[in-house]
């Protein structure tokens, strides 16, 4: 795929499209964006991640024009945007609540930025037939926002983002109300209209796994920073905290002590047992407090002793079945709770793991993260 | 059954306050004048039984209609009554529009005390602020006074007693009417979709002509007609700050009652007035339905 090759942010002579630099936002004294400096590249699918309120719709704000930083920069091509209004920006926003207008039908919505453009009716009527089609409104054209349902009223939400076309694209939670395959279905059309026209987009999700699927980096934030940017599988493979390890996905944290070795690092995490070794690419010293994070599905699960370096005997307390997988919760000494998951190739009848089973628990030395905090 | 209670108290009330003061008035209007108590006849007498009913019935006739085609006072004061209620519809609108419009723009903790300050006027009586008007804008009055003062003016301007003044004094008085109506729709909008017209390409003009106008419609038309349909048959304003020149139904029909105790003359002149009133008030119906279809 064409994305492997796409790494703008590690080629130095790159210009980015979108620089923040130094920027805090401050609503009275409570700050929403705190000294954040990021680049964004042309042609970039980028998406941020977060918690509620951590000031994800403040960044897409400021880049749209609706608020002006209190401190630092920003930067789209290279030219400062504190002084564009918000119709002067070649940016356009799909809003977190829709901002649907509730006097214009479907049609009218979609084709309110075309018309403001001065285009002529022949080049309006087949854009918004085009974008109708694409989020499969057309029966829909002809009704008012408040006669269509909430993931209709999403759609047209998006269709009119998308109908100018423009440079940079910033969508705020846009697939949120929609069910899980058109969903699907639509982050494809996103990632195709990406490719076809070259928009940059920002887009805004709750859910990490869309985050994923569509960008070509995530950013996860806390409080008005970002923590990590880094792309998908970097950021699921080698979170830089337990912050990241923890929001994107399911994880498994064992807090202890690195000890160095000649191979990495023994890990002491309960008192009077074997510790757990791990290799890392960060240095800890000597009795360095420490963190382990390693993912569910690194984690094997057996009635065998098995023979590997990181081994842990422990009891089955709880069994959650996915469908296609399944997520053992492990009680193991010290009274911690370790999450193994196994993909369900047999069928149901034909597992022999049940409540109360005793099983070991092993993965291998370079499963597991290390992480200072 | 309960449903039934609960609709018939409302049509109950309507046709006692309502209907059966409009049957009496249009009876009256189809009597003919008498010096008596009442000042016309036939009078009905309910003793005299289904004969006397009959006959009552055959003394009524519409020559008080004919009469209020007959002279052109009549028309042209219906006509001039219209004009004037339609000029000042239009002024209020111009200065109730910008008040509600600041008023919903205003920071929400304020927004119950300009609410009150508009309601305010109403705790005084109707009669002695429109005399404060007199006051106000008479020859030697407070406005004269500022501005000869001010060295604008060297000559009083004479505002009492012509249609400006009555203009001044509808406008003023019927302005919560118009404010109220479009305060209570620009509020409800939501500023998110300002931004949005702007984010689509709109100037903040624009997005005023675009967004906001159409979205508070039905707050303007409900402010025109609350005024327009009071204003028309006004009666206080035109006789107390009008002058002779004024020309308004609202006088006429107060002359033919009280000065010409001419009951079924006056009665002919409200039941035309109502008849002219009826196609607004539909409107207005009309107007809140949709507002109510569009909400629900
Ligand atoms: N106009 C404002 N005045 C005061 N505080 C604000 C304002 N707008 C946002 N905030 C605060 O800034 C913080 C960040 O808000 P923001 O809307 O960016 O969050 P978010 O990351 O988009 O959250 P969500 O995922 O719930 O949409 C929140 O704590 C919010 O309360
Ligand atoms: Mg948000």
């Amino acid at each position: 795929m064409a994305e492997t090759v796409f790494a703008p942010w590690t080629d130095p002579q790159q210009k980015p499209l979108i620089q923040f630099k130094g920027v805090t936002k401050r609503f009275g004294d409570f700050i929403a964006i705190d000294n954040l400096s990021q680049d964004i590249y042309a042609q970039e699918f980028f998406a941020l991640l977060g918690p509620s309120g951590c000031g994800k719709t403040t960044m897409m704000r400021m880049l749209a024009g609706f608020e002006a930083p209190t401190e630092g920069q920003i930067l789209i091509a290279g030219q400062d945007v504190a002084r564009v209004p918000p119709n002067k920006r070649a940016v356009n926003m799909m809003f977190q609540s829709y901002a649907l207008f509730p006097h214009l039908t479907v049609w009218d919505n979609i084709a309110f930025g075309l018309r403001r453009e001065g285009k002529s009716k022949a080049e309006i009527e087949p854009r918004v037939a085009e974008m109708l089609r694409l989020t499969r409104l057309e029966r829909f054209a002809r009704r008012k926002p408040h006669q269509i349902s909430g993931g209709q009223r999403q759609r047209v939400a998006l269709a009119r983002s998308l109908a100018k076309a423009p440079k940079l694209l910033l969508l705020d939670e846009p697939l949120g109300a929609l069910d899980a395959k058109l969903r699907q279905q639509t982050q494809f059309e996103l990632m195709d209209i990406q490719e076809k026209t070259g928009t940059t987009f920002v887009i805004v999700t709750h859910d990490q796994e869309e985050a994923m699927t569509v960008a070509s980096r995530v950013a996860v934030m806390d409080e008005g920073r970002i923590i990590q940017v880094a792309t998908p599988p970097e950021i699921y493979e080698q979170p830089n905290s337990v912050y990241v390890a923890d929001f994107i996905g399911d994880v498994n944290i064992i807090e202890g002590v690195a000890h160095p070795q000649a191979d990495g690092y023994d890990i002491l995490w309960v008192e009077g047992r074997q510790p757990l070794h791990a290799k890392s690419t960060r240095s800890f010293s000597n009795g360095q407090r420490c963190f382990l994070a390693m993912r569910p599905e690194k984690v094997a699960i057996g009635t065998e002793e098995p023979e590997t370096r990181n081994k842990v005997k422990g009891r089955i307390i709880d069994i959650a079945y996915l469908g296609n997988l399944s997520t053992y919760h492990v009680e193991v000494p010290g009274g911690r709770i370790i999450k193994a998951q196994t993909a369900n190739t047999r069928r149901l009848s034909r597992r022999t793991l049940t409540w109360e089973d005793e099983v070991w628990l092993s993965w291998t030395e370079t499963a597991a993260v290390m992480l200072e905090e | 059954m309960r449903r039934l209670i609960l609709i018939a108290v409302p049509y109950l009330w309507l046709l006692a306050l309502f209907l059966v003061p409009f049957l009496i008035v249009l009876k009256i209007s189809l009597s003919d004048t008498a010096i008596a108590i009442p000042p016309y006849t036939p009078t009905l007498d309910l003793a005299g039984g289904w004969a006397a009913f009959k006959d009552f019935l055959g003394q009524l006739d519409m020559e008080n209609f004919v009469w209020l085609t007959e002279d052109d006072l009549y028309w042209k004061a219906y006509l001039s009554s219209v004009k004037i209620a339609f000029f000042a519809t239009v002024l209020t609108l111009v200065a109730g529009y910008p008040i509600a419009y600041a008023m919903a723009r205003a920071a929400p903790e304020w927004r119950p005390t300009l609410l009150m300050l508009v309601i305010l006027p109403f705790w005084t009586s109707f009669l002695i602020r429109v005399y404060a008007w007199m006051g106000i804008l008479s020859n030697e009055g407070l406005l004269n006074g500022l501005l000869l003062k001010l060295g604008l003016i060297a000559e009083p301007l004479t505002i009492l007693n012509t249609n400006a003044a009555v203009y001044i004094g509808i406008v003023y008085t019927y302005l919560p009417f118009m404010i109220l109506p479009i305060y209570s729709a620009l509020e409800k909008m939501d500023e998110s979709l300002l931004e949005a017209a702007e984010d689509l390409g709109c100037s903040r003009l624009q997005a005023f002509w675009l967004v906001t106008v159409p979205l508070s419609k039905q707050g303007i038309i409900a402010g025109c007609f609350l005024v327009f349909i009071p204003v028309v048959g006004e009666f206080v304003i035109p006789s107390l700050l009008g002058g002779s020149g004024t020309l308004m139904i609202g006088k006429v029909l107060f002359e033919e009652f009280f000065n010409n105790r001419d009951w079924p003359v006056a009665s002919a002149v409200a039941v035309i007035l109502l008849l002219i009133l009826i196609i607004p008030i539909i409107l207005f119906q009309r107007n809140e339905q949709k507002q109510r279809e569009a909400e629900g």
